[in-house]
């Protein structure tokens, strides 16, 4: 191991360094690499074959479809809240905005598993509005609209905790230049804020499809777990493992591990390229 | 003391040109803290206007009302006539450049100039090629011919200045606001740039209002100075004006290096420590501070008139001559123009300092 | 707006300098500060309203719903053995993984600042490894391994060592999800830590281990125990990295929002309510102690 950059460290401990990152690659390889290994191999342990059937059978290819489509949904409208709760909140003085801050941090410091059981508390056969859903004929729980709303309260962090810092950071002067030169309102958001806010925002979405797509606890509770009906794909690998399908369980698992991973590429690609144009205080 | 304008703002006998800002009684506070109380001024068409204050003395902030950046609490501003303050800011057609120049990173010089241009309404807005004729004219006015397609983090800090600038004259504005505009720029670029500004001023014909806390920066550019203190006008008048007759303590000290000494003024006699001398007319009475610039002395042998003192050092530095002297118990740094050490002043000798120009104001209760 | 902007100032405030008593502010300020800028009202109408639908509404069936059960039947309700032990075990593994992922953190962490090897970008980057892998996949993909017929679960097996379907294996899931957490809280306070300090240790005759415990640490305190708080939190309510590799057993290896499922198969909504709601309020709480602790230390670290 040549490495060590900056002397100093080494200067008195020569052989301490290398151990250290011996020690730290160890760590990361068994804890966090060994799991993303044994999904593919496991996903490809009967052949390529075996494979492509696994997730090209209907229930895989319906699950899928749905995960895409609560995401399509959630994450859009999360974007939207984002960019509204960080415009109000870093651009205006107004009380009561701790409140509004904790509110939006709240679902962090939450199990998924809640973030589910509210719904069903307000929409489930025994919930608040239950009866009057079934006088209706509607349903929530156990049908997309109700994955759509776990998903969202899941989710709906991510998009302004890290537009908001950054815009507190950038401070409203452009805005202000781009007014006395005449701009409108809507024209200094489209031209000024929105370019200034751009590689926030795709990382905040990024981090937020991710999680919209893999979320597992909260649809959990809501989903019913009806096969080909509101099995997301998450919720498809579980039903699969359950059933000692684990080669099915692990190529649907496959997808989503991919999916991570090219969320971590592109994300780690933002970070390196576009750094000073994200926030800099970031949690996940 | 507080100074008030009591010359008839609607009319300026003195230069006939017309009044173009008039700002009445503006008052504003942020929560408790008062950043502007009943200020009151003007500026004629084309003028260069200084707002000089130490921080926290309000000059940003009522730059900031001028803009319409901030909505003062009370107060009237009118601009050729108008009322300001019912415009909102894009009507007003200030050009405002911001103290950290509040560039647009993610548009190109070019780009940023013609912003202004391009947000105009359908009807108002020039063509693609007239815009692009602007934004060269501007580039080379601001002289960065060549530079439009750089973005501003690669300019630097004197460039970016010049840009904001260009971006601010693009709107034809007819009222210019420049917000410490030398602020972020070391000593050498400051100094270029003042002409330069100055230039670009004439050139364009625009009335401008611009912030500073450097006196020099001031006295050395503006063709009025008003000088703000605590969120109040302290003295608002030509450069050369409020330097000769600062209107109270704190403008005499705020306009450069001040000599400070206690007296007492009695009648027309002015008695600072052993030195006796006639006060002018209009010279408060009883306890006074005394004030005079270090270089407005003149040093004379013990048996002659002024204050009794003893030289402690004495230096040349470059083309002046620094005089470290003590006088009732006090050391002050005298400066005498000319590398030359006066005749008498070496260090160790007594001798007599006579203030070539006091200025007595009432000393603080 | 003129005429308004010309009233002479504090017309129509009490008079008088701030008394005690109501009325006392001589200004009072309204409760949203001027700006020139557009769009407040809507931008805090949507936020208001998205806030109200997806957080304050659901939330607020959650706190009211366990409460139909009666004091005494949510006291019951949440000590009734099987409860408890779940809410023992979730809190305490979450504990003891947070507690690990502190010296693993640091140790990543410090590495990753430290040293340049060939190779660092990418373990820099595989740090959000957890985050970015979906918890079922991880959890599917750690009972692979440590399952009793798995490699390392047999070779564990061997020194009569249960790990999957056991404590330990929740254990080793929740170290998984909670890593990142210390990794990336420690990470920038390492990077700024200022090296002048450090030199001046050494320069003072401070050898590597007392530069370590006595200059490092204390400013990195603060980090540290901000990233152990979130892994805490985290770890307390994971569901899906834990549940395949648990084994789910009453009383042995059931966690807390596992229970909140099961109650809501057999529908007892308020149970599950007020298991939901506990796990809420001692996370929240211990986060709010956490962070008073942090804010402490901070405190002290400025002086």
């Amino acid at each position: 191991m040549t490495a060590v950059g900056r002397p100093f460290s080494q200067t008195r401990l020569p052989g301490f360094a290398p151990l250290l990152v011996i020690a730290s690659a160890t760590v990361m390889t068994v804890l966090v690499l060994l799991p993303l290994f044994v999904v593919f191999s496991d996903a490809f342990s009967k052949g390529i074959g075996h494979y492509l059937a696994a997730i090209t059978e209907p229930d895989a290819v319906s699950a899928m479809k749905l995960t895409l489509l609560v995401a399509a949904i959630a994450v859009p409208l999360n974007a939207v809240f984002g960019i509204a709760a960080a415009w109000c909140i870093a651009r205006f003085e107004f009380r009561g905005k701790g409140v509004l801050l904790t509110l939006i941090d709240l679902p962090f410091s939450m199990s998924p598993v809640v973030s589910g059981l509210v719904w069903v508390l307000l929409f489930g056969a025994q919930g608040w509005f239950g009866t009057w859903l079934i006088d209706h004929d509607v349903k929530i729980i156990f049908a997309t609209t109700g994955l759509v709303l776990a998903t969202i309260l899941v989710t709906f962090p991510f998009v302004a905790r890290e537009l908001i810092p950054l815009m507190q950071d950038q401070g409203s002067d452009e805005e202000a230049a781009a007014l006395t030169l005449g701009a409108g309102g809507f024209t200094t958001f489209w031209r000024i804020t929105l370019p200034n806010i751009r590689w926030a925002l795709l990382y905040g979405v990024l981090l937020c499809n991710a999680r919209a797509m893999g979320e597992f606890g909260a649809v959990s509770v809501v989903s019913g777990h009806i096969r080909g009906l509101t099995t997301t794909l998450p919720l498809h690998v579980e039903v699969l493992y359950n059933d000692y399908d684990f080669v099915g369980a692990f190529a649907a698992a496959s997808l989503l591990a991919s999916l991570g991973l090219v969320t971590l590429v592109l994300k780690t690609g933002l970070e390196w390229r576009h750094s000073g144009e994200l926030s800099a205080n970031r949690r996940h | 003391m507080n100074y008030r304008p009591t010359e008839d703002i609607d009319a300026d006998p003195a230069s006939g040109s017309p009044l173009a800002l008039e700002i009445r009684g503006i008052s504003k506070s942020f929560g408790r803290f008062p950043a502007l109380n009943n200020v009151s001024l003007h500026a004629r068409d084309k003028e260069f206007l200084a707002l000089l204050g130490p921080s926290g003395s309000g000059k940003t902030t009522l730059l900031r009302v001028l803009a319409g950046l901030e909505r003062p609490d009370a107060g009237e501003v009118r601009f050729a006539g108008e009322d300001f303050l019912s415009l909102p800011v894009r009507r007003r057609r200030v050009g405002m450049v911001f103290q950290h120049y509040a560039l647009f990173r993610h548009m190109t010089v070019a780009q940023n100039i013609a912003f202004g241009l391009t947000v105009r309404p359908r009807r108002e807005r020039p063509s693609k090629s007239e815009t692009a004729d602007r934004v060269a004219d501007l580039l080379s006015l601001v002289q960065l011919d060549g530079l439009g397609g750089r973005f501003p983090a690669q300019l630097s800090g004197g460039q970016r200045q010049r840009v904001a600038l260009a971006r601010a004259l693009a709107i034809e504005p007819s009222l210019l606001l420049l917000d410490e505009p030398f602020g972020a720029l070391d000593a050498q670029v400051r100094r270029e740039l003042r002409r330069w500004l100055r230039e670009v001023h004439d050139r364009a014909g625009v009335t401008t209002v611009f912030v500073t806390h450097d006196q020099e920066e001031a006295l050395d550019l503006a063709d009025r100075v008003a000088i703000l203190k605590d969120g109040e006008l302290r003295q608002l008048g030509a450069p050369n004006e409020v330097y000769a007759a600062p209107a109270d303590a704190f403008v005499y000290d705020f306009l450069g290096a001040a000599c400070r000494l206690p007296g007492v003024v009695e009648g027309r006699r002015l008695t600072v420590a052993d030195w006796e001398t006639q006060a002018p007319a209009d010279a408060p009475q009883g306890r006074v501070e005394v004030f005079f610039r270090p270089d407005e002395v003149m040093f004379a042998p013990l048996d002659g008139a002024g204050l009794a003192g003893e030289v402690k050092a004495v230096a040349v530095r470059g083309p002046d001559v620094r005089i470290e002297c003590l006088i009732e118990g006090r050391l002050f740094e005298l400066e005498s123009r000319g590398a030359v050490v006066p005749n008498g002043v070496a260090p160790g000798l007594a001798l007599r300092v006579k203030p070539l120009k006091p200025k007595i104001y009432a000393a603080k209760a | 707006m003129s005429d308004q902007a010309i009233l002479p100032r504090g017309l129509g405030a009490p008079l008088g300098a701030g008394g005690a008593g109501v009325g006392g502010r001589p200004r009072r300020a309204p409760w949203v500060a001027h700006s020139i800028l557009p769009g407040f009202g809507l931008s805090l109408g949507i936020t208001l309203v998205y806030l109200g639908a997806i957080v304050v509404l659901p939330l607020t069936a959650l706190a009211l719903r366990p409460w139909e059960l009666g004091l005494d039947g949510v006291w019951r309700a949440l000590t009734a053995p099987r409860v408890a032990a779940a809410f023992r075990l979730s809190f305490g593994l979450s504990a003891l993984a947070a507690l690990l992922n502190a010296p693993l953190g640091l140790l990543i962490g410090w590495t990753l600042t430290r040293y340049s090897f060939p190779g660092r970008r990418i373990m820099d980057a595989l740090v959000d490894l957890p985050f970015a892998l979906p918890t079922a996949v991880a959890g599917i993909a750690l009972t692979a391994i440590y399952a009793p017929t798995a490699p390392l679960g047999h070779f564990a097996a061997r020194f009569g060592i249960k790990t999957a379907f056991s404590p330990l294996g929740i254990f080793i899931a929740l170290v998984f999800i909670g890593l990142p957490f210390v990794v990336r809280s420690v990470q920038p306070v390492l990077q700024e830590l200022d090296r002048e300090v450090e030199e001046a240790a050494t320069t003072l005759g401070a050898n590597a281990f007392q530069r370590a415990v006595r200059v490092i640490l204390p400013t990195l305190a603060p980090a540290l125990i901000s990233g152990v708080s979130l892994a805490f939190a985290r770890a307390v309510g994971e569901y899906g990295s834990v549940i395949f590799i648990a084994g789910n057993m009453p009383m042995r290896t059931e966690i807390a929002p596992l229970i909140i499922v099961m109650k809501l198969e057999q529908y007892d909504y308020a149970g599950a309510a007020a298991v939901g709601l506990a796990m809420v309020v001692i996370a929240f709480g211990s986060l709010l102690l956490i962070n008073g602790l942090q804010l402490f230390l901070a405190r002290r670290g400025r002086v």
